[in-house]
C-alpha cells in the first residue's frame, strides 16, 4: 500500500494532465513515460513472439507427425496457408483483442500499469485502436522487414533508409508533449498510466479523541499543506527512524520538542491538529500552500 | 495510545460504523461515504477482469449512480479535504469507472456488424473526394509507364519487379505471352500463392495508409509507381495484340484488388489532406477524425484483398477464357460500386 501511495508524487509535472469527464470533473491523468512504453512494447513482443511460435510449431508437427506430410498434397497446403494468414493475422489480433477489451491494455501495457485512452476524454473508439494499430505497423514491423531486405539484398542506401524510417518512428514520442507515437496521433488517443491506489485508512482514527498534546495557534501556523501532506506520508510509512527524524525537526521549529519514544504519537496529534486547522482555512476559502507562504 | 487499543480501532476502520469516532470532519466525510466507494471499487475490479457474470443486476445499474456521488465526493473533497491518500483513491477511482462507463461499449463483433451494416459504406463515401483524386492519380500512372515503355522499352523492367514479370519482357513471343494469360491445369499450390498475394498486398496498402502521415505524397507515389508498372505491361501486351485478353486476365481480381489499393490510397491521402488543411478544426482533431474514418475503410481494404487473392489465386487460373473472366470482375465490380454508393441505411456510421 505505501508503496504505491508514495509513488504519486513521482510523475514529473511536465507528464500531468487534466482530462474532462462528461459530468465536468476535472481528472488528473499522468502520460506514460517513453522508457514505460518501450518496455511495454518488448514485453508484447516477447510474449507475442512466443505464442506465435508455439501455435506455428503445433501446426508443423501437425503437418508432419499426424497427418505424415513431407511433400505437399492439399493437407499440407491447407497448413501452409493457414500459417501465412496467421502470421499476417496474429499480430493484429494480439493488440486489437486486448486494447479493446475492458483494461484497454494488451499484457505487456497491463503489466507496467499503462493503458490507451482517448485524448478527448470521450469514449475509447473501434476505429482509433484500429487505426493506432495499423500505424503500429507502418512505424514498427514494416521498417524492420525493409531493413532485413536490403541487408541481405542490395544493402547500402536501402539499409540506412530502413534504419532512419525506423528510427523517426521510434523516437517520435519524445518530440511531443503527450508521448504519442504516430498511432497515437492518427487515432487521436494517448497512453497514460494506471495505478490502483488503494484506500487507506481515516487518519483521525488512529488518534485518541482527547489528544496526548496540543498544539496551539502559533505552532500549528509554520507549516502549509505541502508539509501535511509530506507528514502523512511520513505516518503512513511508518518508519521509526523517519519518524524521529520529521518529530525532531517539527520540534524543533516550532519549539515544542516530542519526549523521546512517543514520536508517532506526538506526530499523529500534530497532524491532526494541523489537518484541523488547515481545513477549517479552506473552507474560509483560505488555502496555505507551503511554509513559505 | 496502547498498541492494543490501536490494533483495535484499526481493525473498527475496516467497519465504517465508527463514524463518530473521527475527530476531523474531513474523515468523517470520507468514513459516511466509504461503502459506497468499495461497493464502486469491487464492480469496476469485475468489470476489468471481465467477469460480469459475478455482478447481480443490482450492481450494473447502480454503477451510474455510483460512479456520478464518486465524482462528486471527488469535486467536494478537493475543496475540504487535505487527506492526499483519500484524494489519490478517489482520483483513481473515479478515473477506473470513467473507463468503464466510458470504455468502449461494442465489442469487436458489434463493430463488425454495423461496420458491415453500412459504417464501411459511409466512410468510403465519406472519402469521395480524396477516391477522385486518387483514381485521377492512378490513371495517370497507367498512362506514364505506358508511354514510358512505349518509347523505351527498357523501362519496362524498371517499372515491373521481376519477380513478378516471369516470362512478360518486352521482346517475347507473342506465344509466351498468351500461355502466360492462360490458366493453370490443376489448382495444386493456388491456396498458397493466393494467401501470399494476399499478405503481400495488404501491407502494400497499408504502406500507401500510413504514409498519408506525410501529408499523403508518398502515398500517392506509391500508387503512380504500382500503377505505372500495369501501364507497362499493358503496353506490351497491346504490342503483342492481346489487350483484351490481358485486360480480362487482370479484371477477374484487378477490379477488386485495383479498388482495395484506390481505397488505401485515398485513405491515406485523406489523412495528408486533414493535416494540410484541417479547417476549422485544430489539426488534433482533423487528425484523428481523418483517421478514424479512414481505419474502417482500411479494414474494408483488407477485406478486399482478401477477396481479390481468392479470385487471383482460384478463379484466374480455373477459368481461362476471356467472356469468363470479364463477367466475374464485372460483376465483382458492380458488387463494390453498389454497396459502397447505393448501400445506405438510415442512421448507419453516424458514429464514425
Amino acid at each position: 500500500m505505501s508503496s504505491a501511495y508514495a509513488s504519486i508524487d513521482r510523475t514529473s509535472d511536465k507528464l500531468r494532465r487534466e482530462i474532462t469527464t462528461p459530468e465536468g470533473i476535472s481528472l488528473p491523468v499522468a502520460i506514460a513515460p517513453f522508457g514505460t512504453r518501450v518496455g511495454a512494447l518488448i514485453l508484447d513482443l516477447i510474449i507475442f513472439t512466443t505464442a506465435t511460435t508455439i501455435i506455428l510449431i503445433v501446426l508443423g508437427l501437425l503437418g508432419l507427425q499426424v497427418f505424415g506430410l513431407t511433400g505437399g498434397g492439399p493437407m499440407a497446403e491447407f497448413l501452409i496457408v493457414l500459417a501465412i494468414l496467421f502470421l499476417f493475422c496474429s499480430r493484429y489480433a494480439y493488440f486489437l483483442f486486448f486494447e479493446l477489451g475492458p483494461r484497454g491494455a494488451t499484457p505487456g501495457k497491463r503489466l507496467l500499469g499503462i493503458r490507451i485512452a482517448s485524448r478527448d476524454g470521450g469514449r475509447l473508439r473501434v476505429e482509433s485502436v484500429i487505426a493506432r494499430n495499423l500505424m503500429r505497423d507502418f512505424e514498427l514491423f514494416l521498417p524492420w522487414q525493409f531493413f532485413f531486405m536490403a541487408l541481405s539484398g542490395e544493402g547500402g542506401i536501402f539499409t540506412l533508409a530502413a534504419a532512419v524510417w525506423f528510427l523517426i518512428f521510434a523516437f517520435f514520442p519524445l518530440f511531443n508533449r503527450d508521448r504519442m507515437r504516430g498511432g497515437d496521433l492518427i487515432a487521436g488517443t494517448w497512453v497514460i498510466e494506471t495505478r490502483n491506489t488503494k484506500l487507506a485508512s481515516a487518519m483521525s482514527l488512529e488518534e485518541s479523541a482527547e489528544g496526548n498534546y496540543q498544539f496551539g495557534e502559533a505552532e500549528l501556523a509554520v507549516y502549509g499543506e505541502f508539509e501535511l501532506k509530506t507528514l502523512e506520508r511520513v505516518l503512513r510509512d511508518n518508519n521509526s527512524e523517519a519518524l524521529e527524524k520529521v518529530a525532531e525537526t517539527i520540534g524543533e521549529k516550532i519549539g515544542l520538542t516530542s519526549p523521546p519514544g512517543d514520536e508517532r504519537q506526538y506526530l499523529q496529534d500534530f497532524y491532526a491538529q494541523l489537518r484541523a486547522r488547515l481545513e477549517r482555512d479552506m473552507r474560509f476559502g483560505k488555502r496555505k500552500k507551503d511554509k513559505f507562504s | 495510545m496502547k498498541p492494543l487499543t490501536r490494533l483495535f480501532r484499526k481493525a473498527e476502520a475496516e467497519a465504517p460504523a465508527d463514524i463518530e469516532a473521527a475527530s476531523l470532519r474531513s474523515d468523517r466525510f470520507r468514513l459516511e461515504r466509504e461503502t459506497d466507494w468499495r461497493r464502486l471499487e469491487r464492480i469496476v475490479t469485475e468489470l476489468e477482469k471481465n467477469r460480469t457474470r459475478r455482478l447481480t443486476d443490482e450492481d450494473v445499474l447502480d454503477l451510474p449512480v455510483l460512479y456520478r456521488s464518486a465524482a462528486s465526493s471527488l469535486a467536494v473533497a478537493r475543496e475540504t479535504s487535505l487527506d492526499a491518500s483519500t484524494l489519490a483513491y478517489l482520483e483513481t477511482l473515479v478515473r477506473r469507472a470513467w473507463f468503464q462507463i466510458y470504455g468502449p461499449r461494442s465489442s469487436l463483433w458489434d463493430w463488425l456488424r454495423r461496420f458491415f451494416g453500412g459504417g464501411w459504406s459511409a466512410s468510403v463515401r465519406a472519402i469521395w473526394l480524396d477516391i477522385c483524386i486518387a483514381l485521377a492519380v492512378m490513371s495517370a500512372g497507367v498512362l506514364v509507364g505506358w508511354l514510358l515503355t512505349a518509347q523505351d522499352s527498357d523501362w519496362y523492367n524498371a517499372l515491373v519487379p521481376g519477380g513478378l514479370a516471369g516470362a512478360r519482357h518486352p521482346g517475347a513471343e507473342r506465344a509466351v505471352l498468351e500461355q502466360s494469360l492462360q490458366g493453370a491445369s490443376n489448382s495444386n499450390g493456388l491456396s498458397v500463392f493466393a494467401s501470399y498475394l494476399f499478405s503481400n498486398n495488404a501491407t502494400v496498402c497499408i504502406l500507401a495508409f500510413a504514409l498519408g502521415f506525410a501529408f499523403g505524397i508518398p502515398s500517392l507515389l506509391m500508387l503512380v509507381y504500382n500503377l505505372a508498372g500495369l501501364g507497362a505491361m499493358l503496353w506490351l501486351f497491346h504490342d503483342a495484340g492481346l489487350t483484351v485478353d490481358f485486360i480480362a486476365w487482370l479484371s477477374i481480381h484487378g477490379t477488386t484488388e485495383l479498388f482495395a489499393i484506390l481505397l488505401a490510397g485515398a485513405a491515406g491521402l485523406h489523412i495528408g489532406r486533414s493535416m494540410a488543411l484541417p479547417g476549422n478544426r485544430s489539426i488534433m482533431t482533423a487528425i484523428a477524425e481523418s483517421g478514424r474514418r479512414t481505419a474502417q475503410v482500411m479494414v474494408g481494404v483488407v477485406l478486399m484483398l482478401i477477396v481479390a487473392a481468392l479470385l487471383e489465386g482460384f478463379a484466374r487460373q480455373l477459368i481461362d477464357n476471356t467472356p469468363g473472366r470479364f463477367a466475374i470482375g464485372g460483376t465483382m465490380l458492380a458488387f463494390w460500386l453498389l454497396y459502397f454508393f447505393a448501400f445506405r441505411r438510415k442512421g448507419a456510421g453516424g458514429e464514425a
